[in-house]
């Protein structure tokens, strides 16, 4: 009896992951060099599955692309003696330096609340911010502000409705991902669902980073400072006596 | 043309920075200032992070004033003494202003202070230089004005130390020259500016320099400063953007060696009337921000743990 039961449960089992993601993307690695002027990313995919999909509820996607996560601190002006002045902040510990989360509907209409704390798919589940109530007066508005500030910035972004979802099998979204990147592993999630619950998930990894001279730069600060800076000065002190000697030459 | 700039981390058109560089330069040739007092806050306008913008702007402004400085050199109007003079007050001072600006940003109010001082002594000086000129315009209209002297006697000539400098025509003590360097270093460090704003009025007005001279040494003098600061912070933040520098340096050498030609044929009156409106337009500017709310009132910056 106990057999049979064991043996209906491997069996009902794989039913329920019967659904599973093939995926792929347009590039997994995004060069920044001199003309970097955004990018734009096509991630598309399949649903893989053993048997007939399954009857009721329709199917859901979900796909996210986040960005390498910093601490930052959100600062507040107050009026002071007249003039506007920085008088609170708080710190939080990280936030992602970009968010996109593209789906095939409204998201609370597709994706339950505790699905979503689970798995931290909307941007406020990504947000660390432990104690900042004790760190300023009225600290609940310090979050929904670092949201508005960075969706103004386009740095985060909600595109619901935006994944294409033909046939219940074919997916694709594309994700604009803006001139000021930072660099890092962009991680890309993909998240299936059937009853506002997760049915499948996957990940995968897009590498950001600097090339060519950019890179050369950037190292170059990074690693040999003193050198970087006294380059800069040749730099600046070159181009001062060449104009001052182009411009005799024109005159003479 | 975008261009992707590799410390500042931003896309930005490499027209628009050519085109700052060179108004920045013109105006930088014109009136033997830096201009980092426009440099900086323009690069914020477009978006550059503010520590990049200081620390690039030091760099920037170092190559126009070279420019600048052999412009003015052909004219003979480089002391070499008042500079250096004026340059080892200017190092001292500089070095305690980097040490105050520390202090304001271990308090998190580095932003206001830099605001307020950006407020009050560019309104300051803009004010007393534009009442000056324009009196000394007016004078120079009624007939038969009592002439003013180009410099009077005061206390300041009774003090110890004297030197001869020779192209300004004094013989003073380096004390003063010394106390105004300082000075001038103390406000350029904390305001992430090269000072020439400051210095050109300080050695019109106090130290009685002939005007001929003026701009030259206020250049001269300015090189060093913002060089030190340039290696400075790409020694300590690593916030020097070279590609943004050499942008703005291409158009600003050439609008310096254009603004110092154009300099040339203005009058001093006229030069001190127009410098002065742009430094109070400027300190308007920021004052403005200070007095009005602002449309957001929260700000994000990139922060460390504590």
């Amino acid at each position: 009896m106990i057999r049979a039961l064991v043996l209906l449960i491997a069996l009902a089992s794989p039913a329920l992951a019967q659904e599973t993601i093939v995926s792929g993307l347009s590039q997994n690695r995004v060069s920044i060099t001199a003309d970097f002027d955004g990018s734009e990313i096509l991630i598309y995919g399949a649903v893989k599955r053993d048997a007939p999909a399954p009857d009721g509820k329709p199917l859901e996607v979900i796909i996210t692309v986040e960005g390498p996560s910093t601490p930052v601190t959100v600062r507040r002006k107050a009026r002071v003696a007249g003039i506007w002045v920085n008088n609170a902040e708080v710190r939080v510990d990280s936030a992602p330096s970009f968010y996109a989360v593209a789906t095939t509907g409204p998201l609370r209409h597709i994706l339950s609340e505790t699905e979503n704390l689970r798995h931290a798919i909307t941007i406020e589940r990504l947000i660390r911010a432990v104690g900042i109530s004790a760190e300023a007066e009225q600290s609940g508005e310090f979050i929904p502000a670092l949201l508005r500030v960075r969706t103004n910035e386009d740095r985060y972004r909600v595109l619901e409705g935006k994944v294409e979802l033909t046939e219940d099998t074919l997916f694709r979204a594309d994700v604009v991902l803006p001139a000021n990147l930072t660099e890092g592993e962009y991680k890309v999630r993909l998240f299936l669902l059937r009853d506002k619950r997760v049915v499948a998930k996957q990940e995968r990894l897009i590498g950001v980073r600097k090339e060519g001279l950019e890179r050369f730069i950037f190292n170059l600060a990074q690693e040999r400072p003193l050198i970087y800076g006294l380059i800069s000065l040749a730099l600046a002190a070159l181009a001062g006596w060449g104009a001052s000697a182009a411009f005799r030459l024109i005159r003479a | 043309m975008q261009l992707y700039l590799p410390i500042a981390e931003v896309s930005v058109n490499a027209f628009l920075i050519l085109g700052l560089g060179g108004i920045v330069g013109f105006l930088s040739g014109m009136f033997g200032v830096g201009g980092g007092f426009l440099i900086t806050p323009l690069l914020f306008f477009i978006g550059v992070p503010p520590p990049v913008a200081v620390a690039t702007g030091a760099n920037q402004v170092v190559a126009s004033s070279i420019s600048g400085v052999l412009a003015q050199l052909r004219r003979k109007g480089v002391d070499f003494h008042m500079g250096g003079v004026l340059l080892a007050g200017g190092i001292v001072g500089s070095a305690i202003g980097v040490w105050v600006f520390r202090l304001m940003t271990a308090a998190g109010q580095i932003d206001l202070f830099v605001q307020l001082s950006y407020v009050l002594f560019l309104g300051l000086i803009g004010a007393m230089m534009l009442q000056e000129s324009l009196r000394s315009i007016l004078r120079a209209r009624k007939p038969g004005a009592p002439i003013r002297r180009s410099h009077v006697h005061s206390w300041v000539h009774g003090l110890p130390l004297k030197m001869k400098f020779r192209a300004s025509g004094l013989y003073i003590s380096v004390i003063p020259p010394l106390i105004v360097g300082a000075l001038v270093g103390f406000l350029a460090a904390i305001m992430g500016v090269g000072g020439g704003f400051i210095m050109v009025p300080a050695m019109i007005y106090l130290l009685g320099m002939p005007t001929k001279v003026v701009i030259g040494t206020s250049l001269f003098q300015i090189i060093f400063v913002t060089a030190f600061t340039t290696v400075m912070h790409a020694v300590t933040s690593q916030t020097v953007d070279m590609l943004l520098a050499l942008i703005l340096i291409l158009g600003g050498v050439v609008g310096a060696q254009i603004g110092t030609r154009v300099g040339v044929r203005l009058k001093a009156e006229q030069l001190r009337i127009l410098l002065s409106l742009l430094v109070l337009a400027v300190a308007v500017r920021i004052a403005v921000d200070l007095l009005l709310q602002p449309g957001e009132l929260y700000s994000v910056a990139p922060g460390v743990l504590p």
